[in-house]
């Protein structure tokens, strides 16, 4: 196939995950309004069946009931299916360009998305956070509408300052590190409406404190990662720019990302701070996250200028 | 759920984990200045002033990101004063232009490390103790704790199960028919190894880059430099450095080559790749090497880099008697994608009147509808220059530097080009045309390439990486090694298992629960489920 026909193919499959998202985000969505109808029904004990049962065998302790509705499990095949076709489409985007697909935004929106939902399908093997289905697919949909709408470009060949090995891990850790943050906040989300409300489809989640224990740890795995990112880019600064560190806008927003989950993460451990006080932190580190992807690729002048999009 | 023990990590005083304390009520009027010194350095050092002072860490760094800074683009510094000159005194009272260097941002993160500093020693000290106790006395009672179950046994089992706990890793004691084990001390050494590398961190760039300098020095193929002060374009050096210890090596441009995309249509011509290739004199001899963008060369302890490049035509002036008053190759600032080049040149002496030419290079000219020049393609397929030419007072005795790439038209008079009546000089390579005026005659002799080369010397590079990898390997270990204790106590009706976590720690039941197989699989062999248990 020639480049055009293999971008054509990786935009059709983009467009194909999106209606299946949309479809997935339907599933869930009908599944969370039919739990707040049933709200009488949902036995009582399933709620609080947890981590700290004396029982709890080998198996990981189920957090959510076992039998999630009907429209949930459509919601979370339809998922898996989306995302084998957006990866699909971010294989022949990279085919079409000969290289990694994550060199300008439309690329990071198509690799982004998919690796959101790629920590989020591959969670259900730890635990079931099909709860976050309507957070992740929404997510998932509302971003790569703003992908193919805004910020497509045609494949072009890397200049030269992003031909290294760098930009494979630099980026690729980073938006690994974005899809734990998704998932961070989402957990974060569902605690913080949790402990206001308990009734409806809320009663059959988590309880707030396991809703913030997960977020924790998926916000930690994020920090690492983020830790990780911020230092790859340091030492491929140096190698490219001649200076480790120079306050450039995008280095400055990874430090503030970076400053803005150390705090959260200390706030966990401080009395006073832990629930829902380090709940807003994670979200507005995360709401960091999406401005700096964002509005800080678009409209702040830096020398991460790698949009693609020109600047009339 | 428990009492703090002598082996617990020393907590902040608001740490989840810390003890509960009874505020002292009552007792502000009557603190004394030591007293109202310790209360402050308490508060210094607690966990809610670490975060508030993280979190106005991230909000003074945002400004930084919106403001030009003198740092990273000095031209947006000086493109912002010149279009609100109103504002500059703000700019300046709140050093807008320099916010990472501000004092309202140093006062930052100075609190933020003296809290830490504050808050790492005393868990420093705790901790080397800790590391040589014994794990605390087994609670009397562990029913009230993680994953508690009772398996069969009795005291004859412990030994067993303290080599099975000592394998896993665990430091033991026996405090009567009961083990107590702890492991996990790793988690502190890391939280503790990780503030102290970012303390590290801070001093070594604080104090390693004071010694260091940046120049850059723009070369034409063929032409090179040494590394002396006066030879550099621009030179910025660290408070500390001193001239003498620029290293001795000298760098000649020979050829700066650059591939361009021909194929793919969106893209085409821009840049795919350049290369500088250049010949290095040290005191040892000549080299010859190359230098690539993300390739740096690296000349005795410097590091050289690629920055920009552009195209630098050679120009000659003639006056009518035929001499030459002006031949040299120079730089033109490439404006777009295409590298349509701006470029000026100064004449002041050698002609009747003093002459300023200013004007584009077009590597590849294309005549657009209305007639005017523009640059279709970024190689030199078909050059052109378009000089228009000013005749008056260049403003160069005025004793004030101007740039070299502008020129001050206040005082002079356009002869060619705009609306002086003249057309502009229009010229191909080899072409000479006469400058209006019976000035003389002006040539466009052939065209090189440029490249720009920062030398770069930072003495800190190699100890930050060293740090660097301390910092994350202590930031996996204080995020993801659990730091807990597991007691087994034999009783009438068998063995009591129990942990406790000390900080993070979500497997600690699963812990609990794999120590209690293991003792029953070894119990009983009859009854073991299958786990083998080496001994």
């Amino acid at each position: 196939m020639t480049m055009d026909q293999l971008d054509a193919a990786g935009l059709l499959a983009v467009y194909s995950a999106m209606a299946v998202y949309t479809l997935a985000f339907a599933a869930f969505a009908i599944d969370v309004a039919k739990r707040s109808a049933a709200r009488s029904t949902v036995p009582r004990e399933l709620v609080s069946v947890g981590g700290d049962s004396p029982a709890g065998g080998q198996s990981p302790p189920a957090i959510a009931p076992a039998e999630a509705g009907r429209g949930a499990r459509i919601g979370f095949v339809l998922t898996v299916i989306g995302w084998v076709v957006l990866v699909a489409g971010a294989v022949f985007r990279g085919l079409a360009a000969g290289r990694v697909p994550w060199a300008n935004m439309y690329e990071f929106a198509l690799t982004g998305v998919a690796i959101i939902v790629g920590v989020f399908v591959l969670s259900r093997l730890w635990r079931d956070l099909t709860f976050l289905g309507v957070f992740i697919t929404g997510l998932a949909v509302v971003s790569l509408g703003t992908a193919t709408l805004n910020f497509y470009v045609p494949p072009t060949p890397l200049p030269p300052a992003l031909q290294t090995y760098w930009l494979v891990i630099h980026v690729f850790v980073a938006t690994l590190a974005t899809g734990f943050f998704a998932l961070g906040a989402g957990l974060s989300v569902v605690q913080l409406v949790k402990e206001r409300r308990t009734n409806g489809f809320l009663r059959s989640l988590p309880s707030a404190e396991q809703l913030e224990d997960l977020g924790y740890r998926v916000g930690v795995i994020g920090f690492i990662f983020w830790t990780f990112t911020l230092v790859a880019g340091a030492i491929w600064a140096e190698h490219a720019w001649g200076r480790y560190w120079g306050w450039d806008t995008k280095e400055v927003w990874t430090f503030i990302i970076w400053v803005l989950y150390a705090g959260y993460i200390h706030a966990r451990a401080t009395r006073g701070w832990r629930g829902s006080r380090s709940a807003w932190l994670q979200i507005i580190g995360f709401a960091a996250v999406v401005f700096n992807f964002t509005v800080v690729n678009l409209f702040f002048k830096g020398l991460h200028a790698y949009s693609g999009l020109s600047s009339e | 759920m428990s009492r703090s023990s002598e082996s617990d990590p020393l907590r902040p005083r608001d740490h989840i984990e810390a003890p509960r304390r009874a505020e002292p009520l009552g007792e502000g009027p009557r603190l004394g200045i030591a007293g109202w010194a310790r209360f402050l350095w308490r508060q210094l050092t607690s966990m809610r002033t670490a975060i508030v002072l993280l979190l106005l860490l991230a909000l003074a760094a945002i400004p930084g990101s919106l403001v030009p800074q003198r740092s990273s683009d000095p031209n947006g510094v000086i493109q912002v004063r010149s279009a609100n000159p109103d504002l500059v005194w703000l700019y300046d009272a709140l050093s807008l232009h320099d916010v990472y260097t501000s004092p309202w941002f140093s006062a930052i993160y100075i609190l933020l490390f003296t809290s830490l500093v504050g808050c790492v020693i005393p868990r420093l000290a705790h901790h080397w103790k800790a590391m040589r106790a014994a794990p605390p006395k087994t609670p009397a009672r562990l029913s009230r704790l993680v994953g508690f179950q009772t398996v069969p046994g009795d005291a004859s089992d412990l030994d067993r199960a303290e080599r099975m706990l000592r394998r896993l890793g665990y430091r033991t004691a026996r405090y009567g028919q009961s083990i107590s084990a702890e492991r996990g001390y790793l988690r502190e050494s890391g939280n503790l190894l990780f503030h102290t590398s970012l303390l590290a961190m801070i001093l070594v760039v604080g104090i390693g880059s004071g010694f260091g300098y940046q120049g850059q020095r723009l070369l034409v193929e063929g032409r090179g430099f040494a590394n002396t002060l006066s030879s550099y374009d621009t030179f910025t050096a660290g408070q500390w450095f001193d001239d003498g210890s620029l290293e001795p090596f000298a760098v000649r441009l020979d050829d700066l080559e650059v591939e361009y995309e021909t194929e793919n249509r969106y893209a085409m011509g821009a840049p795919l790749d350049f290369t500088a290739r250049v010949a290095v004199s040290e005191p040892s001899g000549e080299r010859s090497a190359q230098i690539k963008v993300n390739e740096p060369l690296s000349v005795a302890g410097a590091d050289l880099y690629l920055i920009s490049n552009g195209y630098a035509p050679r120009i000659s002036v003639r006056d009518p008697e035929g001499n030459v008053v002006y031949d040299e190759y120079t730089p033109f600032l490439a404006q777009d994608d295409l590298m349509t080049s701006l470029g000026v040149m100064k004449l002041p002496d050698g002609l009747s009147q003093q002459l300023g030419l200013r004007g584009f290079f077009y590597p590849t000219a294309v005549e657009l509808g209305s007639g005017a020049l523009a640059s279709g393609y970024t190689d030199v397929l078909n050059p052109v220059l378009s000089l228009q030419a000013f005749t008056g007072d260049l403003g160069l005795d005025a004793g004030i530097p101007r740039s070299v790439y502008s020129l001050a038209t206040d005082e002079m008079t356009q002869i060619a080009g705009g609306d002086s009546g003249a057309e502009s000089l229009t010229l191909a390579p080899g072409q000479s045309v006469e400058i209006p005026g019976g000035l003389g005659t002006i040539a466009f002799e052939d065209v090189l390439r440029y490249g720009v080369i920062e030398v770069h010397v930072d003495y800190t590079q190699t100890l930050v990486l060293w740090i660097t990898i301390a910092l994350i390997l202590s930031l996996l270990a204080s995020l993801l090694i659990p730091r807990r204790r597991l007691w087994v106590k034999a009783t009438g009706t068998g063995l009591e298992v129990a942990g406790l976590a000390r900080g993070e720690d979500p497997t600690l039941e699963r812990a609990v629960d794999a120590l209690a197989r293991q003792l029953r699989a070894g119990a009983a062999p009859s009854h073991a489920t299958g786990e083998r248990v080496t001994t």
